[in-house]
């Protein structure tokens, strides 16, 4: 029972990283129908920055008895508008000149638009090609401790920052949410999404709305890496096929769910997280990648749109 | 001076030419009508006007300013509002964020008189504010076409199609609006294939034939003509 | 551009037999004759490294090749070529390296050129190419429902599957008595080697073999082009929905596109897997390979065989030329690939073929697109 309710606690933070970092390649989706397969690698980018601003500031600092607790948000808030910043370019720059292009055409830049940032990143005047270890920002004391069984017997432990981990996805998500299911903005965005050209018609700047739309996947996704690096410190070199397959995998979220469907990126992320995390647990850790990719196998082929997509409709 | 003056207008797809030499005008407070068979180039001059195509040769004068080359956006805000073939509603959208949309690129608020406006228009958009809009019947995604973009508080109105597949009760009703909405002071720049219906509401018409203008005059005058009975109204002998 | 395209193939009806027959071996005759070329160039012209490199580029081409005709001609898009080319090098490996043991009770080289030994190879080879043919029936499957991006994370998750599952087999069982006292969980999941890769392989890939596989790979591929099949995968790269409505059979065809990419890339796995120096690993499975051959089709043009070699060999030349800057070598790539769709997105030659720009021949031949 320890191991069940501790894998659960596991699949729920994994789950609410993948869902943040599918978050992106849902909306980018749903706009210019083509998969940004950048997006994981300026989730590596958020990572990483994160990880240089808090070495920065604690050399800076130096602080006696631990980093303080505004540390974190500041590095966050850094991470964050970088990323925001790198975002907004990438569409400007490589994308931007493509809208007319084939959707192969855009696919294919797009990876050549990882491949650069895996491998700039990999330089030694960047980030260098070895790996390091995230300082703790927070202090990890136990929260919940829930015991099972009789004394002695294993107890499952929440510490602060994996539910530091949930409020912050959580908030994010709800944030997002709200802004595009409850604002002026959203609307235009799921407008935009529906048929750019009418869009266009009401006054709507379809390219505003893009970059608006790279620029939040590109926020939601350094939030993402920051919270992967507390999670997790020790950070592997940008081009390590652990972040790739990170990438991979919330891509994987986004289309389970429904790709272009803001919600069923959400669902996707926590269903993939559940099957690798209980997958890993009870069957076998070491398949736990076929896990993903199988599930992904089974849903395109029942329901080749997602969990929550709306059936596919050719245009003739 | 007519609020849209239009002068020998190209328009191509690839090697196929859709418009060629097109020169009309609308003055303010009118309703003009284009009329013409399928393919003559009706949608294309809407979509030149409304810079969703882009033209290869010709001027395109809205209030006296050049608006060839201006992103659609920006002619939408100009107050140059068009409602497209197949109406463009966003049908993962509700009723009322439709609506809303309308006035989405209005800087000046007081966008609530619009909305009562179009309230009292349209009874039955205002009962279904909260619904999905892909859930509205045919002749409802209609009157929320033309109400989405009064919000707009449009100048000059293009309506491609307004009566394409409604019930004929529908159609009368959205044409009597068409009247309304014209006497309110809104210019309208008008599509049909129902021809008749199209005179009849129209001050004048222009008649387009492969890409070309190859008639015009008042609505009245041309509604009487031979040719146009024989071509467009189905009236024979 | 329909199946029923004419084809310009004069009637054969006063020719004999056996004259068509000879005719149809000419140009098998020629591969063959490519391949002793440049076969015999190894240690006289070309050095011990210069030969690595030629195999590498010509194993090369034959995936570039081969994934044009899913990529290229058909316009699917296929991230998960790497996987056929492992799934055929590994299974080419198991028949060699096995093979060697039962027959011989020794893994290591039998015989000289073209003795026991090298028959076996070529044998496996093919053997490599009917595996991956299978794996890309099953993977092609799917785009009876799927279409376009989806297809693609299908093929994606395919390569990542199978490079997953490769890291999980089994050690590579050493002799003949070994082999004979195996329990079952030693040899399933198969003694391939895990994750440090397939080690032990004869290596029996030289440049004759190379030369062959490769001349019959580009043969076919460009008579494919030519062919009815050929055709309707043009067509339905242009337009699928068009293509159905002249009776073109989308499903089928597609299929077909990827068992027949996938059976090249399998044979080119088994020339792969048996190359001096290096043993074939798991990530030879994963997508980040797929790129690589993704790259080379399309700096070489959509469709275009003649281009795709040229990319080939000069993206497997250029990290040999620029040993040096190894740390700047795939940001080369990526800066190529995305100024490729910026400024030339049809790649280097299009979908056209290197003779398509000689002029007499372009006359006698029509236009061949």
């Amino acid at each position: 029972m320890a191991d069940f309710v501790q894998t659960l606690e596991t699949a729920l933070a994994v789950g609410s990283l993948y869902a943040l970092i599918a978050l992106g390649y849902t909306m980018v989706y749903g706009i210019l129908k083509f998969i940004n397969f950048a997006h994981g690698d300026v989730v590596v980018l958020g990572a990483w920055i994160s990880y240089t601003v808090a070495q920065w500031c604690l050399k800076r600092l130096a602080p006696a008895d631990g980093p303080p607790l505004w540390l974190g948000p500041v590095v966050l808030a850094c991470a964050m508008t970088v990323c925001g910043v790198l975002g907004f370019l990438i569409e400007r720059l490589a994308y931007k000149p493509l809208r007319r292009a084939p959707r192969l055409n855009v696919l294919i830049t797009a990876i050549g638009v990882s491949l650069l940032l895996q491998n700039v990143g990999q330089l030694d005047a960047v980030f260098g090609s070895s790996p390091v270890s995230m300082p703790a920002l927070l202090p990890n004391p136990a929260l919940v401790r829930m015991s099972f069984g009789g004394p002695g017997s294993s107890e499952v432990v929440i510490g602060l920052v994996d539910a530091t981990i949930f409020v912050t996805a959580g908030l994010l998500m709800l944030a997002l949410e709200t802004i595009v299911y409850r604002t002026r903005l959203g609307a235009a965005m799921r407008a935009v999404s529906f048929n750019a050209e009418t869009a266009a018609l009401m006054g709507i700047n379809a390219n505003r709305i893009i970059s608006f739309t790279f620029v939040t996947g590109s926020v939601l996704a350094a939030a993402a890496g920051f919270l992967y690096a507390m999670k997790y410190p020790g950070l592997n070199q940008p081009a390590h096929t652990i972040w790739v397959l990170l990438g991979l995998k919330a891509f994987v979220s986004a289309v389970i769910g429904g790709i272009g469907n803001v919600r069923g990126a959400l669902l996707g992320g926590f269903v993939i997280a559940f099957v690798e995390q209980f997958g890993a647990f009870y069957i076998s850790s070491n398949y736990r990648d076929v896990y993903v990719f199988a599930l992904l196998i089974i849903i395109l082929l029942i329901r080749p749109t997602g969990i929550l997509g709306t059936p596919y409709r050719e245009k003739v | 001076m007519p609020l849209l003056e239009i002068h020998d207008l190209h328009v191509a797809y690839g090697a196929i030419k859709a418009l060629r030499g097109v020169s009309l005008n609308v003055a303010e407070g009118e309703i003009v009508t284009l009329i013409g068979a399928n393919g003559a180039g009706k949608t294309t001059t809407l979509r030149a006007i409304s810079a969703l195509a882009r033209p290869s040769q010709g001027r395109i004068l809205y209030g006296g300013e050049s608006i060839v080359g201006r992103p659609a956006h920006q002619v939408a805000r100009a107050g140059l509002v068009h409602v497209p073939e197949g109406r463009g509603i966003f049908l993962n959208l509700t009723v009322e964020e439709n609506l809303e949309l309308g006035g989405y690129g209005r800087r000046d608020g007081g966008i609530e008189q619009e909305r009562d406006r179009v309230y009292a228009l349209f009874p039955r958009v205002k009962e279904r504010l909260r619904q999905v809009a892909g859930t509205l019947s045919g002749g409802e995604q209609q009157m929320l076409a033309i109400g989405r973009a009064l919000l707009a508080r449009p100048r000059l109105l293009l309506l491609d199609e307004p009566s394409l597949g409604l019930a004929p009760r529908v159609v009368q009703t959205i044409f009597q609006v068409i009247r309304e909405i014209n006497q309110a002071g809104t210019t309208i720049l008008l599509i049909e294939q129902n021809a008749r219906m199209a005179l009849q509401v129209a001050h004048r018409a222009y008649v387009l034939e492969v890409g070309q203008i190859i008639m015009e005059g008042a609505a009245a005058d041309l509604a009487a003509s031979d040719d146009v009975r024989k071509a467009y109204l189905g009236v024979h002998g | 551009m329909t199946a029923a395209a004419p084809s310009p193939v004069a009637p054969v009806q006063d020719e004999s037999l056996l004259r068509a027959a000879l005719k149809g071996l000419v140009v098998p005759l020629c591969g063959v004759a490519f391949a002793f070329g440049v076969w015999s160039l190894e240690g006289r012209v070309l050095d011990a490294y210069d030969t690595v490199t030629a195999m590498n580029i010509g194993v090369a081409m034959m995936l570039a090749v081969s994934l044009n005709i899913v990529n290229g001609m058909t316009g699917q898009f296929s991230i998960g070529h790497a996987g056929f080319m492992a799934l055929g090098g590994y299974t080419s490996g198991m028949v060699t390296y096995y093979g060697s043991l039962l027959l011989w009770g020794t893994a290591a080289r039998q015989g000289g050129p073209f003795g026991a030994g090298e028959w076996l190879f070529a044998a496996s080879c093919v053997a490599g190419g009917l595996v991956s043919a299978c794996a890309g029936y099953v993977v092609g499957l799917p785009s009876l429902r799927l279409r376009g991006d989806y297809l693609a994370i299908v093929t994606l998750g395919f390569g990542e599957i199978l490079r997953v599952l490769l890291q999980q087999t089994n050690r590579v069982i050493g002799s003949r008595e070994g082999l004979a006292e195996a329990k079952w969980r030693e040899l399933i999941p198969p003694p391939v080697g895990g994750a440090v890769g397939f080690n032990g392989l004869p290596k029996y890939t030289n440049l004759f073999w190379v030369g062959l596989f490769l001349s019959l790979t580009v043969i076919f591929a460009v008579r494919l082009k030519r062919s009815a099949i050929g055709r309707s995968m043009i067509a339905i790269r242009e337009d699928e929905i068009a293509s159905y409505s002249v009776g073109v059979n989308v499903t089928r065809v597609k299929v077909r596109s990827f068992v027949i990419a996938a059976f090249l890339a399998g044979v080119a796995g088994g020339l792969y897997a048996h190359r001096i120096g290096v043993n074939i690993e798991p990530r030879d499975a994963g997508f980040q390979r797929s790129f690589e051959y993704i790259i080379m089709t399309v700096l070489g043009g959509k469709g275009s065989v003649t281009g795709s070699m040229i990319a080939a060999s000069i993206l497997t030349y250029l990290p040999e030329w620029l040993r040096d800057f190894d740390r700047y070598r795939m940001i080369i790539y990526a800066s190529l690939l995305i100024a490729m769709m910026l400024l030339r997105p049809q790649g280097l030659l299009g979908s056209r073929e290197i003779w398509d720009f000689l002029p007499w021949f372009r006359k006698r031949r029509g236009t061949a697109r």
